[in-house]
C-alpha cells in the first residue's frame, strides 16, 4: 500500500500548491500526458500484465486492482493436497510489483465504465484508464450441478482456485480412515488446467498409497478422454496399480456413466448418470464460465470473452483488454503459462497502441507439466502462432508435443524436477520484483 | 529520406541488427523470448533447476538451439519446443538474451566442496572456461548455475547422450581418473558458490 499512500499524498500536496491556479481541471500530482492502464485482478495473467507493462514502457502508470492481499496458485496446489509442499510456497504477495512501481490496490472490482473509461471499486474508489486489462480468472457455473454451490463447497471444495478450499481438502484427506473413498468430479471442457485434475487424482493416490494403502480414488468424468490421457494412464499403472483389482485410482468415464447431476451433502453421495456413489471425501470441480466482472462489464458471449487474439482487445468493448482463463484465446488451453505469455503480447500489443502503432506479432507457447508421483513427472509443450485472417491462436506444425511414452526414468524423473524449475521461475516471473 | 532521418531511424530501432532477419510482420525479439521466461526466468535469469540462458554467446545459444530442434541434442521439452522456431527467430532470441547479464542463483553448497573444486577448476577447466566459469565467450556461463542442471550436464556429457568437444573429453577424463565423480562433483559446488 505504501507506493498508493504516497502517490495519494502527492496528489493531495498537489493540489494544496496547484488547486487554485487549475481549479481541479486535470488530474493533479500525475502529467496529463501519461497514459495510465488499470488491470482487474491479480494473478497470472493480471501480475504478469501489470509488470510487463511496466518493463516495455515505464511512463505508464499502472494500477492493479486485487482484492486479495496474498494469491494462491493453483498451479503446484495439487502438491499441497498430497503434503509435498506447503501452502506458504504457493502464496504470493504483491511486494516485488510496488517496488516496480505498480499502484497496488486491494478491492473488489465492482463495475467498469467503458464510455467513461473508469473503473469501480467495493470501496468506493474510481480509476480513470486509458485501457483496462481483465484478468479475474474463472468462475463456476453453479447451476449445472443439483445441491452444490457456493455455500457447499466450503464444506465439499472444489479447491480450483487455491487458497482456503486447498487447505480444507488437504485436512478431509488427512482425517479419512484407511479404506476411504476419494471423489473427485472434473467437468466437461473447457475448464482451467485442463491435466489438472488427474494430476490430483495422481498426487493424491500418492499420499493414500503411503499413508493409507487400503483406501481409493474414484474420478467420475463428465468426458471420454483428457489431457496426456495416455501418459497418466501409463503412470497410474506402474505407480498405483491402475487397471488392478487394488488400483488406487479408478476413472469413470462420461460414456460409462461418469458425469455427477446432483450431490446429496448430508449423506456425502453423488449421483452420476448410472449409479450412485458414496464418498469419504468429495471434491466436485464445477463447469466453470468468465469471472464474474467479465460478465458485468458486457464483456462476454456465452461462457467466456471474445477477443482480437493479437491485441487482448475485447471484440465487445473498446479499450478493455481481456486475457487468460476468462478469455477466449483458443485454440490455447486455460493455464497459469497460457495467461503469463499472453499477458505479455496484450502490454506489448497496449504500448504499440499508445504509440500509434499497429500492434505487433504476438509470439505464444505453453508448456504443461504434471507431476504424477515422486521423480515423476509428464508434460505437453506446444508453440503458438496468430493466425491473423481467422483471428486464431494456432499450434506451429512439427513442434511440441508429449513426453514420450518409451521415455526412461531419469527423463521422468528429470521433468518432474525441471515441473518445480518452472513453478519458481514462472512466479517470480509474475509476482518478482 | 535525408541522411539524418535514416540516422534517427537506426538509432530509434535500438534492436534493428536483431530484427533485421525477422520478417516485418513477425514477433519481436522481446517478445519471442519472452515466451521463454516462464521456464528460464525473466530475461533468461533462472531461480531453479532451469537453466539460464541469459549471457550466452550468441553462437552458443544458436548452436544449442539448433542442436535441440535437429535431435542432435537429447532433452525433455527443448526438442519439442525449439521446433516451433524458425532460423532467423532463433537468431533474435539469441541477440535478445546475450545482451542480458545472467544473475547467478541462490542456492545452498558445501564449501569445503567448493573450496576443492575451485582448484581442479584452475587445472581442469579455466582454460576455456574463463574466471572461473563467469565467462562465456564461447559458450554459457557455468558459474551461478543450477548445481542440479550441472550434474544432469555432465550425466549426459559422460553418457555420451550430449556431444562433448575433444580438449573436454581429455581433461573430463582426466579429472575423473584423479579424483573419481566426487571431483566432478565438487567443481560443480564451485560453480554453485559464485552468488
Amino acid at each position: 500500500m505504501s507506493e498508493f499512500n504516497r502517490r495519494n499524498f502527492l496528489k493531495i500536496g498537489g493540489g494544496v500548491l496547484l488547486g487554485g491556479a487549475l481549479s481541479g481541471c486535470v488530474t493533479l500530482g500525475t502529467s496529463s500526458a501519461k497514459k495510465k492502464v488499470v488491470v482487474v485482478g491479480g494473478g497470472s495473467g493480471g501480475a504478469t500484465a501489470a509488470r510487463y507493462l511496466r518493463k516495455f514502457d515505464d511512463s505508464i502508470e499502472v494500477t492493479l486492482i486485487e482484492a486479495n492481499k496474498h494469491y494462491h496458485t493453483c498451479f503446484m496446489s495439487n502438491e499441497v493436497l498430497s503434503g509435498e509442499r506447503s501452502m506458504d510456497s504457493i502464496r504470493f504477495g504483491y511486494d516485488g510489483l510496488k517496488s516496480l512501481g505498480i499502484n497496488v490496490v486491494h478491492d473488489w472490482v465492482t463495475q467498469i465504465d467503458p464510455q467513461a473509461r473508469k473503473v469501480m471499486t467495493k470501496g468506493g474508489l474510481s480509476f480513470d484508464y486509458d485501457r483496462a486489462i481483465v484478468s479475474p480468472g474463472v468462475d463456476f457455473k453453479w447451476e449445472a450441478i443439483e445441491g452444490y454451490d457456493a455455500g457447499v463447497a466450503e464444506k465439499i471444495p472444489h479447491a480450483w482456485k487455491a487458497g482456503p478450499q486447498t487447505a480444507t481438502l488437504r485436512k478431509q484427506l488427512e482425517a479419512m480412515r484407511d479404506g476411504g473413498t476419494v471423489v473427485i468430479a472434473p467437468p466437461g471442457n473447457p475448464f482451467r488446467c485442463p491435466p489438472g485434475p488427474y494430476e490430483r487424482a495422481s498426487q493424491i493416490a500418492g499420499y493414500l498409497k503411503q499413508h493409507k494403502p487400503k483406501s481409493k480414488i474414484i474420478i467420475l468424468d463428465a468426458k471420454d478422454k483428457f489431457a496426456k490421457k495416455g501418459l497418466f494412464v501409463q503412470g497410474w499403472k506402474r505407480l498405483y496399480g491402475y487397471g488392478t483389482e487394488n488400483s488406487l485410482i479408478e476413472w469413470v468415464s462420461n460414456a460409462a456413466g461418469g458425469k455427477v447431476e446432483s450431490v446429496d451433502v448430508g449423506n456425502m453421495t453423488v449421483s452420476a448418470a448410472v449409479e450412485e456413489f458414496k464418498a469419504d471425501v468429495l471434491n466436485i470441480i464445477p463447469p466453470q464460465k468468465a469471472g464474474k466482472i467479465a460478465f458485468s462489464a458486457g464483456l462476454v458471449k456465452g461462457d467466456w470473452c471474445p477477443i482480437n487474439k493479437q491485441s487482448f482487445e475485447s471484440a465487445l468493448q473498446p479499450n478493455i483488454h481481456v486475457i487468460g482463463d476468462t478469455s477466449a484465446a483458443s485454440k490455447m488451453p486455460k493455464s497459469g503459462y497460457s495467461a503469463n505469455v499472453q499477458a505479455k503480447a496484450c502490454a506489448m500489443a497496449i504500448v504499440d497502441l499508445f504509440n500509434d502503432r499497429e500492434p505487433g506479432m504476438p509470439s505464444f507457447q505453453n508448456t504443461c507439466y504434471s507431476v504424477i508421483g515422486d521423480d515423476y513427472g509428464i508434460s505437453v509443450s506446444v508453440v503458438y502462432k496468430y493466425n491473423k485472417e481467422k483471428n486464431l491462436i494456432v499450434k506451429v506444425k512439427g513442434a511440441g508435443g508429449l513426453t514420450p511414452k518409451d521415455a526412461s526414468k531419469q527423463q521422468l524423473a528429470r521433468e518432474a524436477h525441471y515441473a518445480h524449475g518452472w513453478f519458481a521461475n514462472i512466479t517470480s516471473d509474475m509476482f518478482g520484483s | 529520406m535525408n541522411k539524418n532521418s535514416l540516422m534517427k531511424l537506426i538509432l530509434m530501432g535500438g534492436l534493428a541488427g536483431l530484427s533485421a532477419s525477422l520478417s516485418a510482420a513477425g514477433p519481436t525479439p522481446a517478445m519471442l523470448s519472452g515466451t521463454c521466461a516462464g521456464c528460464h526466468g525473466s530475461d533468461g535469469s533462472s531461480v531453479a533447476i532451469t537453466p539460464s540462458i541469459a549471457g550466452h554467446s550468441d553462437e552458443y545459444f544458436v548452436d544449442t538451439m539448433q542442436a535441440f530442434k535437429s535431435g542432435e541434442r537429447r532433452s525433455t521439452v527443448m526438442g519439442r519446443i525449439a521446433k516451433g522456431y524458425s532460423d532467423a527467430e532463433i537468431a533474435a532470441m539469441a541477440g535478445y538474451f546475450a545482451k542480458f547479464p545472467m544473475t547467478p542463483m541462490q542456492q545452498s553448497f558445501d564449501p569445503a566442496k567448493a573450496s576443492k573444486g575451485a582448484k581442479l577448476h584452475e587445472e581442469s577447466c579455466e582454460k576455456c572456461h574463463e574466471e572461473g566459469g563467469k565467462l562465456a565467450d564461447d559458450g554459457a556461463p557455468l558459474a551461478g548455475q543450477s548445481m542440479l542442471y550441472l550434474k544432469y550436464s555432465m550425466e549426459d556429457f559422460q553418457a555420451g547422450a550430449r556431444d562433448m568437444p575433444k580438449k573436454m573429453k581429455k581433461k573430463v577424463k582426466k579429472l575423473v581418473d584423479a579424483h573419481g565423480q566426487a571431483g566432478l562433483d565438487a567443481v560443480i559446488h564451485y560453480y554453485g558458490s559464485q552468488q
